[in-house]
C-alpha cells in the first residue's frame, strides 16, 4: 500500500470513527469512549448495559461485516504472550484511573475542548512513545 | 430501538478502525516508534475522527440533548489531577507494549486473534482490580 493509499484510508477510517462518535452523542446521548463502555460490566448499575452490549456487539461484528466486501486486513501482534497480560492489565486498570482511552479523550474528549482530555492524550501519547523507544531501540524485551 | 441503533453505531465504529489500519497493532507501534519506523498513519486517523466528532460533540452540546429529546450523558469534570496524569501514563505503557488500546482489542477479538482475546481478559481483570479498590 503507498504512502497515498494509506492516508486516505487512515484519514476515512477515522472520519466513520467520528460519525460513529457523533451518532452516540447524538443519538444516544452517550460519549463513544470504548473503556468505559466496557468498563460497565464491572460496575453494578442496573437498566444501563442493554446499550453497551449491543455497542460492543456492533464491534465483534466489524470483521465479519467488513469481510462481506473486502479483504480484512492483517492483525498483527509482535508482543509475546506475557507482555500482551500485562499490557492488558495496564491498559485496564489505566484507562480507568485516567478516566478514559484512546476514544474517550482522544476522539471524544478533544471535539468537547477538554483541557482534561488534552492532558490525558498527551501522557498516554508520549508513554506510548517512551515505551516503544525503549522496547525496539533500547531494553531488548 | 436504542439497542438496535447502538448496534450498529458499534459497527460503524469497528469498520472505522478497521478501514483506518488501527486495528493491526504493528501499525499502531510504528506509529509510536518515533526513532524507527515510524509511520505518521494515526496522526490522520485522529485528525479524521475529530474533525467528524467535533461537528457531532459541538451540535449535540448546542441542543444540551439527544436529537430526540434524552437526555446526554457527558462527563462532568474539568480538573486535572494526579490519577488522570498517572492512569493515562499506565495506559499509555500498556498501549505502547501490545500495541492495542480497547476498540482496536475488541474488533481483533472480533476476528479470531487470540492474542487479542488474552489481551482483553487482562484488560476486564485490569478494570476490575481498579473497581474494587476504588468503589
Amino acid at each position: 500500500m503507498n504512502v497515498t493509499t494509506e492516508t486516505l484510508s487512515a484519514l476515512s477510517g477515522g472520519m466513520l470513527i467520528g460519525l460513529a462518535a457523533s451518532l452516540l452523542i447524538l443519538l444516544l446521548g452517550r460519549v463513544a469512549g470504548i473503556s468505559g463502555i466496557v468498563s460497565f460490566l464491572w460496575q453494578r448499575k442496573k437498566g444501563d448495559i442493554a446499550w453497551r452490549v449491543a455497542f460492543i456487539s456492533g464491534m465483534l461484528a466489524a470483521p465479519m461485516v467488513y469481510a462481506w466486501f473486502t479483504v480484512p486486513p492483517k492483525v498483527e501482534v509482535q508482543a509475546s504472550w506475557p507482555v500482551v497480560l500485562l499490557a492488558g492489565v495496564l491498559v485496564g486498570w489505566g484507562t480507568r484511573y485516567g478516566a478514559g482511552c484512546t476514544s474517550g479523550h482522544g476522539v471524544c474528549g478533544l471535539a468537547r475542548l477538554s483541557l482534561r482530555s488534552l492532558v490525558a492524550v498527551a501522557a498516554f501519547m508520549g508513554a506510548g512513545f517512551i515505551t516503544v523507544a525503549l522496547i525496539r531501540h533500547g531494553v531488548g524485551l | 430501538m436504542k439497542t438496535v441503533l447502538a448496534f450498529i453505531v458499534g459497527l460503524i465504529f469497528g469498520i472505522g478502525l478497521l478501514i483506518s489500519g488501527m486495528a493491526n497493532p504493528a501499525k499502531v507501534l510504528n506509529f509510536l516508534d518515533l526513532f524507527g519506523s515510524w509511520n505518521p498513519s494515526l496522526i490522520f486517523v485522529m485528525i479524521g475522527a475529530i474533525s467528524v466528532s467535533s461537528i457531532g460533540f459541538f451540535w449535540a452540546q448546542k441542543k444540551g440533548e439527544t436529537l430526540w429529546h434524552t437526555p446526554l450523558y457527558l462527563p462532568q469534570r474539568r480538573d486535572i489531577d494526579r490519577p488522570l496524569i498517572i492512569g493515562s501514563v499506565v495506559f499509555g505503557i500498556g498501549w505502547g507494549l501490545a500495541g492495542f488500546c480497547p476498540g482496536p482489542a475488541l474488533v481483533a477479538v472480533g476476528m479470531g486473534v487470540e492474542k487479542a482475546w488474552a489481551f482483553v481478559a487482562a484488560m476486564l481483570l485490569g478494570m476490575a482490580w481498579f473497581e474494587r479498590k476504588n468503589s
